[in-house]
């Protein structure tokens, strides 16, 4: 589905991570400019990303964050060809996730 | 063969239903993996933010968090926030915006190993204070800094 784009780049023994991910990121409190009527929530509520199987970040996100949200974080170790997995989970049940490997 | 098939397509359907009147705006209920902050997100006050997302509404500014926002944001809908902490045993950080309806915009909970920085862009109502609560050993810090937005065109 490719809805996740992830670079991570390893230097001086700390990997950061940017990724950005697809997605409406609907408050729920928007209105439709035809009908009038509130374009219901849809937004990414959580995060999680791993380094080789490891959790390195847990987000929980409300529908503040903005579209096609941006996302950076850095954490120890790491080394270039490792695994970096990228998952988001919305409110409505849907998910995605993506995998990179450390530059 | 196809008492299975349509076994599975009837509830395929049911499941497309459900979620379509889950989405209807209400609050989906408490999931159980990483205990989603909920309340937190519910609250329409910055002490219900924290209390929901990190535990405590009792926090102290601190010169060890840097808060980088921009003076003045063009566009309100995606303002770049980006949060980083010389503190020791950061587990959490949390983006409260006092001015949106919803405070609690996320929480980024961050196991031994993971760095206190969080790069980000977030929707800004109008103008308000962007609020940066780092929990460090079980306490909360905080930064805050004022962020202008302009709304409506060209800034103008």
């Amino acid at each position: 589905m490719a809805s996740i784009k992830i670079r991570a780049k390893s230097k001086d023994g700390v990997t950061t991570v940017k990724t950005l991910m697809n997605h409406p990121m609907e408050t729920g409190t928007r209105k439709d400019k035809k009908t009038g009527e509130k374009i219901p929530a849809h937004h990414i509520t959580e995060v999680t990303a791993e380094h080789n199987g490891n959790n390195v970040l847990t987000a929980n996100w409300g529908g503040a964050i903005s579209k096609n949200p941006y996302l950076s974080f850095k954490f120890k170790g790491g080394a270039s060809g490792d695994k970096i997995k990228i998952s988001w989970l919305d409110n409505k049940g849907e998910s995605d996730s993506g995998e990179a490997a450390i530059k | 063969m196809n008492h299975i098939r349509r076994k599975l397509l009837k509830s395929a359907t049911f499941i497309g239903a459900t979620a379509t009147a889950l989405s209807t705006g209400l609050l989906i209920p408490q999931r159980v993996l990483g205990a989603y902050a909920s309340e937190g997100f519910a609250a329409k006050d910055v002490s219900g933010a924290l209390n929901g997302s990190l535990g405590s509404d009792q926090h102290s500014e601190s010169d060890q968090i840097k808060l980088k926002a921009p003076d003045i944001a063009e566009n309100g809908a995606v303002v770049p926030i980006t949060v980083s902490s010389t503190l020791g045993n950061v587990e959490a950080i949390s983006i409260v915006i006092p001015g949106n309806p919803s405070p609690l915009t996320s929480t980024y909970m961050l196991p031994a190993g993971t760095e206190a920085f969080v790069s980000t862009r977030v929707k800004m109502g109008k103008t308000s204070n962007v609020i940066a609560v780092v929990k460090a050993d079980g306490k909360l810090y905080s930064a805050t800094k004022e962020v202008k937005v302009t709304i409506g065109g060209c800034g103008g």
